[in-house]
């Protein structure tokens, strides 16, 4: 049978020991009712491979082969994970301006630009480079991945960014047409989540642009409520701290970023400092070395060659089986014993993660302070937590202590059982179990030497803004009809207006899902909320700040949004990548009074 | 290849080769390895090969429907005609549409004329039936799937989106068919071949069937 791929060999592997699996299972007493009700078993009689990939792996004929790859098996924690490097500014020729300068792609003037440069300076300038480069080593078993990158670096450049200091990122476009595999579409649109960014530097996904152009977003790294708040910049209970940055491009943007557009982005202030050493009122929270942001992806690798795998006929939401930490595959990171703040930011395209720091040492979980959700410190910090869960575009700061740890070895372990881009199945694993299956990230080994800790965390941050009348409520309902995505049952068009916002007002916007059986991450770009209720209950101590992701199951969440500052268009959507590029989403405008 | 071929006929039990060659494409591309090659039939009767004949080397609009379908069918085959209308005669020449029935045991090719004729379809969008379960392989390879199994025998799941793909540069996407037409044509022309295409190595290695893929 020399014309049997490997693939086709392994589904025929896959199939007897299926067959075999369920053979055993009916002996134990399961009916084939049990079995499906368990979800070991599909309808069509085939056992669900726990490989977490596509439904279309569920090939009843076996007829002919799959393009479901499983990745070639790596060994954990071989390499240490990397640190971000630390965007440095660039003087950029021509200078950026109110309205686009020569080689700049189309956009609308800045917003504000002449009164924010009247008062807070020429800003500090960045370029980012969006190329296609090769020879970045995901896992020394696999091969050098060609992948798009920003400065050739993955993640992209880490922005360390101060309120009252304003940035212009200038996203260069460098890439080819189309990504090598055939996925990845070469024009561009960056999106800085949960930036209190005008429209025309938001990456609204159909302003994208092609190579040679680029764009000068214009970051003013105000808080929102400047206006109302003039004296101080805005509203001091606005304050963002930890974001990130991802290719928007409409349609594309589970490819661009599976390949690799994505960065972070870190907002400090007088109180969040970046100085754990600074006296109250300063919050003292661990820095430099010990503020580790850390990109989290799954991917997947071809079985044959190796290289990075897209599922292009995926609809429901990809899963990778490698997990990713700061662009490596189950790398480890030696750590002092002391405390750390790590922000979580889950890069997606579609896995929800619940996480656990498990002392392997002492066989035990280490318990944890969740400091930030969404990037943004809680009024107070929600402490002895032993998990957080976190999907796609959720950012969770935590604060992690590992003194008395010396010599241990810690392994952040994700326990959430999800088996497909519905949602997870709502099953923690066992610690073993989950090292089992692999689903492992990090590996923390707590063998530096201690050097000191001056680190805390306050007793309270700052509190929220305070919640008040609305000027108008809408309700939009997350639904699935005839194998589409819909938000009221429409599907994304750039040029229609859902919803026009007056500039200043209150909104109560109420999230429902209908879908039957699915969650989505539904991101709200521009103004963050406040999840005032979920089914009507008030939502867990970690969602008590402001955020910009709500996770929707099966339920209805009722928002508090206030738009201020900047009008212009801006979407919502699913951040399931794959939903999102199929229409989930939808336009809404804020316009002045 | 071919001594390769000839060789696994050779050593393959004569029944199940002739099945295999059946399926086995004839053409290399980046999909050829991933798509059936299964019989079927057009709205004229003709007798065509999936992925010889309507994928290869294609940049393509696919949607899946049934005749006597209501609800979403009919405004997005009203939309398609629009479509059509307005991509002239680039149908049938360098971009080509397909719908491809979900009913087939009802959908004969002259059922199916019927509705191009009823639908003012004109030639370069070709309509197909066939047998029931090759066109459901067919379905699940492009990606027409609900996960819930009773949703996924609904061939109402399976009628909302088009999948719009090029086989040249293997870039594939699927978009809501009740998209506004200039929204589905901007689309389709996302996908279009850039003028300085190359096919680089990559594609070149997963162009290869599976038969030329050990060494």
């Amino acid at each position: 049978m020399a014309y049997i791929s490997k693939r086709d060999r392994r589904r025929e592997k896959e199939r007897q020991n299926a067959t075999k699996n369920r053979r055993e299972l009916i002996a134990e007493g399961f009916s084939r009712r049990d079995l499906i009700k368990m979800g070991l078993i599909a309808s069509t009689g085939m056992l669900i491979p726990k490989r977490g990939l596509s439904a279309r792996a569920r090939d009843p004929y076996a007829r002919i082969p799959l393009d479901d790859p499983e990745s070639p098996p790596t060994d954990p924690w071989l390499e240490e994970m990397p640190r971000m490097q630390i965007a440095t500014p660039v003087v950029l020729t021509p200078t950026p301006d109110r309205c686009p300068v020569p080689g700049e792609a189309p956009r609308a003037c800045h917003q504000r630009w002449d009164e924010l440069q009247a008062r807070y300076g020429p800003p500090i300038t960045y370029q980012n480079i969006a190329a296609q480069t090769s020879g970045h080593i995901v896992h020394p078993q696999l091969p050098p991945q060609t992948l798009w990158t920003y400065n050739n670096q993955i993640p992209g450049p880490l922005f360390h960014s101060f309120y009252g200091q304003r940035n212009v990122v200038r996203f260069r476009n460098n890439l080819p047409a189309i990504g090598i595999d055939g996925f990845g579409k070469g024009q561009i649109s960056t999106h800085l989540h949960n930036g209190h960014t005008a429209s025309e530097s938001d990456g609204f996904p159909t302003d994208f642009y092609a190579a040679p152009l680029f764009k000068d977003h214009h970051y003013p790294n105000i808080r929102a409520g400047y206006d109302q708040f003039l004296a101080t910049g805005g509203d001091h209970r606005e304050t963002l701290n930890t974001l990130w940055y991802h290719d928007h491009r409409v349609d594309f943007t589970a490819q661009n970023t599976y390949k690799g557009l994505a960065g972070m982005y870190i907002l400090f202030d007088e109180l969040d400092s970046n100085n754990e050493n600074a006296p109250p009122p300063q919050f003292g929270l661990p820095s430099g070395e010990f503020d580790v942001p850390i990109m989290f992806q799954d991917r997947v690798f071809d079985e044959d060659n190796g290289r990075l795998f897209f599922d292009k006929f995926n609809l429901d939401g990809i899963l990778g089986d490698k997990f990713l930490a700061n662009g490596k595959i189950q790398p480890f990171f030696r750590v002092r014993p002391r405390k750390y703040r790590f922000r979580w930011q889950n890069a997606g395209p579609s896995r929800f993660y619940q996480f656990f720091f498990r002392d392997k040492t002492a066989n035990q979980d280490v318990p944890f302070t969740v400091i930030a959700n969404d990037g943004n410190l809680l009024p107070t910090p929600v402490l002895n937590q032993f998990s957080v869960r976190i999907a796609v575009a959720e950012r969770i700061d935590v604060v992690v202590d590992f003194a008395g740890r010396e010599g241990h070895e810690i392994v952040l372990q994700n326990r959430l059982e999800q088996e497909d881009g519905r949602k997870p199945t709502g099953d923690i694993l066992s610690p073993g179990e989950t090292a089992a299956i692999g689903q492992e990230n990090i590996k923390f080994k707590v063998n530096l030497p201690f050097t000191g800790d001056n680190s805390r965390v306050p007793a309270a941050f700052r509190p929220n803004p305070p919640l008040e009348n609305v000027d108008a409520i809408r309700e939009w309902r997350f639904d699935r009809s005839g194998g589409n995505w819909t938000i009221n049952g429409e599907i994304f068009d750039e040029d229609e207006v859902r919803a026009t916002v007056i500039q200043g007002n209150a909104e109560r916007w109420i999230l429902q899902n209908s879908s039957g059986g699915w969650e989505h991450p539904v991101h709200i770009h521009f103004e963050e909320f406040q999840i005032i209720s979920r089914n009507g209950n008030a939502p867990p101590p970690v969602e008590r700040g402001r955020k910009d992701v709500a996770r929707l199951g099966d339920e209805n969440i009722r928002l508090f949004m206030r738009f201020r500052d900047f009008v212009g268009k801006y979407p919502m959507h699913c951040h399931n990548t794959i939903h999102e590029d199929h229409a989930m989403m939808l336009r809404w405008d804020i316009v002045a009074p | 290849m071919k001594r390769r071929e000839m060789l696994a006929n050779v050593l393959s039990p004569s029944k199940s080769v002739k099945k295999e060659d059946d399926l086995r494409p004839k053409k290399h591309g980046a999909r050829a390895n991933y798509f059936p090659n299964f019989l079927l039939r057009t709205h004229e009767g003709k007798a065509v090969r999936f992925y010889d004949d309507l994928i290869h080397g294609k940049h393509v609009v696919i949607n899946m429907m049934y005749a006597d379908c209501q609800g979403l069918c009919p405004p997005i085959t009203a939309n398609l005609v629009k479509v059509q209308e307005l991509l002239k005669d680039r149908i049938g020449k360098d971009i080509f549409m397909y719908s491809i029935t979900l009913r087939p045991e009802q959908d004969t090719p002259k059922a199916l004329n019927e509705y191009v004729k009823m639908h003012h379809v004109k030639p370069g969008w070709t309509f197909l039936t066939g047998r029931p379960a090759d066109i459901d392989v067919i379905r699940r390879k492009l990606g027409f799937v609900d996960l819930d199994p009773a949703l996924d025998k609904d061939t109402k799941s399976h009628i909302g989106l088009l999948r719009i793909g090029n086989e040249l540069t293997d870039m594939w996407i699927a978009t809501p068919g009740i998209s506004k037409p200039k929204n589905v044509i901007k689309r389709i022309l996302w996908l279009e071949t850039p003028p300085d295409y190359q096919p680089e190595n990559g594609s070149t290695q997963k162009a290869k069937p599976a038969s030329e893929k050990k060494k």
